[in-house]
C-alpha cells in the first residue's frame, strides 16, 4: 500500500493542564484517534470531527479544529479536489461518502419567503384558535356522492381507499435496519407513535420486536427485497416501493458483510456475514408497466393498503411521477439530490439529480395539468432542515415532508458524514454493540418527539400569521411564497412571484 | 392588462333579500339596505344581482358584458353570433349621472346555444358547460371584454362607484326581483376596474363577498384542474367557480358545498356520530383544496335560493332576519332595519354555519 500523504482534515488539541488522564476519550472515540503513553496522544489523521470526545471529556480539555495547514491558494484546485486525487491515487477506488451532498449548490428554500397578514385580513393566534395540521396521505376520488336518508341524515356513497392519517405533516424517512441500529429504529417508531405520524422502515425489513408499532410504520420494498414476506408487507399502514434515492439516483446499495450479525441476518433473511447488495434497478421492473404489476401485486397481498413509490429527483421527474400515479401508486415520494444516505459514491452524491424544490414544483404542476393530482399524495424529502423548509415544501405542493438527517441529528448525529464506516460514535449508524448501546431508544424517542412537536408549533405559528387555520389551505398555495434573487426561469418553474410583486 | 393576480383586498358591506314565495321585490328596498352601508365601501366598487328581472326572456341566457373598446365588442359579438342564437341584443340601460362619468361599453345579449355547433359534440358539453366555456373564453382571450353575468332571468349590474350611485347609473328602479343581492366595496389596492366589482357570477350563481380569501392560491390551482380559468384577478371569482364545481358539476347539495367551503374542525368531526363523521371526514379529504380560508362573509344567490355563509371562525360580520315571506341578510343589522323595522327573528349565524333559504316548493 502506498503511503498516505494526505494531510489530516482536523487537529485535535488537548489541554494537558486540564486533562486528568481519565481516558474517557479513548473509550468514546470509535475512530481510534487516541492512544495513551503517559498521557493522551491523538492521531490527527483519524479524527472525523464527530465531537464525541469533546462532549464527553469531563474536563472540557479537548478541542477539535480544522487543520490550519496551508494549501497554496487556488479557487479552482480547492483542497478538496487535491485531497480526493491523493486518496484515489493511493488506493485506486471510488470515493465513498455518507449523508447528503455537501457542495455549495444554491439552496432554493433559502431564496423563498413566506407571506403574512397585515390589516386587511386578520392573522390567527394559534394559542387561542384551533390550528389544524392533520393530513391524510393516499388516493382521493375526484368527487363525493352523498345521499340524504329518509330521516334526514347524510350518508356517503363514495368509498375512499385506505389513507394514512398524520397529525403532523412530517414523517420519518426510510433508513434501513442494518444501515442504522435497532435502537435508532426503535426511537423513530416510538416517536412516530407518540406524535401520530409514521416512520419508514427502509429496505432492511422490520425486526420482529417492532411489529407492535405497525400503525406508525410504512414498510419498504427495495430492489434487494430484504426481509420481504407476507407478514412484513401487512405489518404497517402502507408499503413503499423504493426505486431511487436522492443521494444516489440510479445506484443500488451495499451493506458490508461485517454489519450482518444474527439479528440483521434474521430480519433481512440473508446469511450472517454475507454482503447485502441491492441491485441498481429492480430486476422485475424494467419499465413502467412492470411497476404497475408490482404495485397491484402488493395491493392484492395487503388487501389494498396504500402503495407509495419513492424516486430520486432527476431531470424528467415530472413525467416519471405522472407515470407512477397512472400505474396506480397512491403516494409519490420525491427525494431531492441533497437527500441523505448511509453510503454512496461521492461523485454520484455530489453530481447527480436535481433539487427537491424544483422537482416538487414540477411534479405538482404536472399532476395538476393532467387532472390527477388528487389521485396521489406527494411526500417531499431531500434535506428538510427546519420547519421553514417543511412549510415552504408544503406551499410548493407537498402533502407531507420526510426527514432523515434531521431526525438523526436530533438523536445526536453531528453530520460527520462517516456513516459508511460503521464506526458511528453516537451509536446511530453502526451495528457494533458497544456503540449501539450508546443510543437509549427512549431518550432518543423523546428528542424526536420534542423536535416534531417544536416544528409543528412553528408551522402552526406560520399558518396563523398567514391567516389560515388548516394545512390544506396552505398546501400548494404558492401565492403565499415569494422568491428573492431568483432568475425568471427558476421563478417560473417554482410557480412563484418575485418579492415585491 | 396583465394576468398576474393581485390580492383582492377588500373590506365591504353586503346585503341580500329573498322572498321565498317568489314575490317580486322592488329594487328600492335593496338600494336602501346598501346605501346605509356606504361607510363600509369607499366608492371604488358597487353592484347588484337580481333574479326574476327578465321574465319575458326567462328561457334565454342573459349575458351582460362590459367592453373597454369597440374592438372588444366586435370580437365578442363575432364569437357569440357564431355560437348562439341571439334573440335580442341591446345596450344595458343606463343614464349619465354626476357621480359616474367614465364607464365602459355595457351591453346585454339574450341568447340560446346553437345546438348544431361541433364544439358541443366534440367535447360532449351540455349547454350550461358551453356557456361556462364561453365566459372563460371571452374573459381570458378577448382583450378588453368581461362578462358580468350569464344566467337565465337574472343579471348583474356593477361598476366603480358607491352602490347607490351604481343603482342610479343603471336605472335599477326599473327592475323587480324575487332575490336581490348588493355590495359596497372597499378595495385598497386595485384601482377602479368595473370587472372587479361584485357580484361575481357564473350561469345563475352570483356571489357578493366581504373578505379576503387567504387560501386563494390553492383554490385557484384546484379550480384549474377542472379547467376553470380565474381571469378576473380577484378572490371572489374563485368562490363563484367553487360553488359551480361543487353543486352543478359534482352534484353536492348546497349544505354539503358549504360544509366543504367552511369545513368543520377536526376536533368537532372526531365527536360526530359515525355516519356524519364519515361524510365530514371525506368532505375534508376530497375537498380540502376547495376550503375557503381567511375572513369572509358571503351571500351566494342562485335562481332557487339565497345562502349566507361565514368563515370557520367568523372573522367578518353577517346578520340574518326573517319577516313573513322575506329573509334578509346583511353585514349590519341597521341595513336590515331600514326596510324591515320589526323582523320576526334576527340572529347572527355561527361561524361556518350556512343559512340556506330556498324558494317554497312549487314557486316557479
Amino acid at each position: 500500500m502506498l503511503k498516505n500523504t494526505t494531510p489530516p482534515e482536523f487537529k485535535v488539541k488537548i489541554d494537558y493542564q486540564r486533562c486528568r488522564r481519565c481516558k474517557r476519550c479513548l473509550q468514546n472515540c470509535s475512530f481510534g484517534v487516541y492512544s495513551f503513553a503517559d498521557r493522551v496522544v491523538p492521531d490527527h489523521s483519524k479524527c472525523v470531527a464527530c465531537q464525541r470526545c469533546v462532549g464527553y471529556c469531563p474536563e472540557s480539555a479537548i478541542e477539535v479544529i480544522p487543520n490550519p495547514a496551508a494549501f497554496k491558494y487556488s479557487s479552482n484546485w480547492t483542497p478538496e479536489h487535491r485531497k480526493n486525487i491523493w486518496k484515489q491515487s493511493e488506493q485506486g477506488g471510488m470515493l465513498l461518502a455518507g449523508m447528503g451532498c455537501d457542495l455549495p449548490y444554491p439552496i432554493l428554500f433559502d431564496s423563498m419567503l413566506l407571506d403574512a397578514c397585515q390589516v386587511t385580513n386578520p392573522s390567527i393566534d394559534p394559542l387561542r384558535e384551533p390550528m389544524e395540521l392533520r393530513t391524510y396521505l393516499g388516493r382521493k376520488p375526484d368527487s363525493l356522492q352523498v345521499e340524504t336518508t329518509k330521516d334526514g341524515k347524510l350518508k356517503s356513497k363514495t368509498h375512499i381507499e385506505q389513507q394514512i392519517k398524520l397529525e403532523v405533516p412530517i414523517i420519518f424517512a426510510p433508513m434501513s435496519y442494518g444501515a442504522v441500529s435497532l435502537n435508532t429504529h426503535k426511537a423513530l417508531m416510538m416517536a412516530a407513535k407518540e406524535v401520530g405520524t409514521v416512520m419508514n422502515t427502509g429496505e432492511g425489513g422490520l425486526h420482529k420486536d417492532l411489529y407492535a408499532y405497525g400503525d406508525n410504520i410504512i414498510v419498504q420494498v427495495a430492489s434487494g427485497r430484504f426481509g420481504v414476506h407476507a407478514e412484513y408487507l401487512n405489518a404497517g399502514v402502507a408499503v413503499d416501493i423504493k426505486i431511487g434515492q436522492g443521494a444516489k439516483p440510479g445506484i443500488g446499495g451495499h451493506l458490508p458483510g461485517e454489519k450482518i450479525g444474527m439479528e440483521i441476518s434474521k430480519t433481512r433473511m440473508i446469511p450472517i456475514g454475507s454482503d447485502a447488495l441491492s441491485p441498481a434497478p429492480h430486476h422485475d421492473i424494467y419499465s413502467i408497466e412492470d411497476l404497475r404489476q408490482l404495485i397491484y401485486a402488493i395491493k392484492e397481498a395487503t388487501n389494498y393498503k396504500p402503495v407509495s413509490v419513492k424516486i430520486a429527483a432527476v431531470h424528467n421527474v415530472a413525467s416519471i411521477a405522472s407515470g407512477i400515479v397512472r400505474a396506480g401508486a397512491d403516494i409519490v415520494y420525491l427525494d431531492g439530490f441533497r437527500g441523505g444516505t448511509g453510503a454512496a459514491p461521492t461523485v454520484i452524491r455530489n453530481h447527480v439529480g436535481i433539487p427537491i424544490e424544483l422537482a416538487l414544483a414540477a411534479v405538482d404542476d404536472r399532476l395538476r395539468q393532467e387532472g390527477i393530482r388528487n389521485q396521489a399524495s406527494i411526500i417531499a424529502a431531500g434535506s428538510i432542515r427546519s420547519s421553514a423548509d417543511a412549510a415552504k415544501a408544503i406551499a410548493l405542493g407537498a402533502d407531507a415532508v420526510a426527514i432523515g438527517t434531521a431526525a438523526l441529528v436530533a438523536l445526536g448525529c453531528r453530520v460527520c458524514q462517516m456513516c459508511y464506516t460503521g464506526k458511528c460514535a453516537w451509536g446511530i449508524c453502526t451495528q457494533k454493540p458497544e456503540l449501539t448501546a450508546r443510543l437509549d431508544p427512549e431518550e432518543g424517542a423523546e428528542r424526536l418527539t420534542n423536535l416534531l412537536r417544536a416544528w409543528a408549533l412553528e408551522i402552526k405559528e406560520m399558518l396563523g400569521s398567514l391567516g389560515v387555520n388548516a394545512i390544506e389551505s396552505f398546501r400548494g398555495s404558492r401565492e403565499r411564497l415569494r422568491g428573492v434573487g431568483l432568475d425568471k426561469q427558476t421563478l417560473d418553474i417554482l410557480g412563484i412571484k418575485p418579492a415585491g410583486r | 392588462m396583465n394576468h398576474l393576480y393581485q390580492k383582492d383586498i377588500s373590506g365591504c358591506g353586503l346585503s341580500g333579500i329573498i322572498s321565498t314565495t317568489g314575490k317580486l321585490i322592488p329594487a328600492e328596498d335593496i338600494i336602501k339596505t346598501i346605501r346605509i352601508q356606504n361607510e363600509r365601501g369607499n366608492g371604488l366598487g358597487g353592484g347588484f344581482a337580481g333574479y326574476g328581472i327578465y321574465p319575458e326572456y326567462k328561457d334565454y341566457y342573459a349575458v351582460h358584458i362590459m367592453f373597454d373598446h369597440e374592438q372588444a365588442k366586435e370580437d365578442a359579438e363575432d364569437y357569440i353570433e357564431n355560437n348562439y342564437i341571439v334573440a335580442r341584443k341591446e345596450r344595458i340601460p343606463h343614464r349619465r349621472t354626476s357621480a359616474i362619468t367614465v364607464h365602459p361599453l355595457l351591453w346585454r345579449y339574450f341568447v340560446k346555444v346553437r345546438t348544431e355547433r361541433p364544439d358541443l359534440e366534440l367535447e360532449d358539453l351540455n349547454k350550461d358547460d358551453f356557456v361556462v366555456k364561453t365566459v372563460m373564453k371571452i374573459n381570458s382571450e378577448i382583450d378588453g371584454a368581461y362578462v358580468f353575468s350569464s344566467g337565465k332571468n337574472m343579471g348583474a349590474f356593477k361598476g366603480v362607484g358607491f352602490a347607490d350611485e351604481i343603482a342610479d347609473f343603471f336605472m335599477l328602479e326599473q327592475y323587480q326581483a324575487y332575490i336581490w343581492t348588493a355590495h359596497n366595496r372597499f378595495p385598497t389596492n386595485t384601482q377602479g376596474w368595473w370587472g372587479g366589482a361584485h357580484p361575481f357570477t357564473l350561469l345563475d350563481w352570483s356571489i357578493v363577498h366581504n373578505g379576503e380569501i387567504s387560501s386563494y392560491g390553492i383554490n385557484k390551482r384546484y379550480l384549474e384542474m377542472f379547467r376553470y380559468k380565474c381571469t378576473l384577478l380577484t378572490d371572489t371569482e374563485v368562490v363563484a367557480y367553487l360553488f359551480d364545481l361543487l353543486i352543478r358539476k359534482h352534484g353536492l347539495s348546497a349544505k354539503l358545498a358549504c360544509m366543504a367551503l367552511a369545513a368543520p374542525f377536526w376536533k368537532d368531526i372526531d365527536r360526530m356520530p359515525e355516519d356524519e363523521r364519515q361524510v365530514a371526514r371525506q368532505i375534508r379529504q376530497v375537498y380540502g383544496p376547495a376550503m375557503l380560508n381567511g375572513p369572509f362573509s358571503i351571500l351566494f344567490a342562485h335562481s332557487r335560493g339565497l345562502i349566507g355563509l361565514n368563515d370557520r371562525i367568523k372573522l367578518r360580520p353577517l346578520i340574518v332576519a326573517t319577516k313573513d315571506d322575506r329573509t334578509y341578510m346583511a353585514s349590519e343589522e341597521s341595513a336590515i332595519r331600514t326596510v324591515c323595522t320589526k323582523p320576526d327573528r334576527v340572529w347572527a349565524p355561527r361561524a361556518g354555519e350556512p343559512v340556506i333559504v330556498e324558494l317554497d316548493a312549487g314557486v316557479a
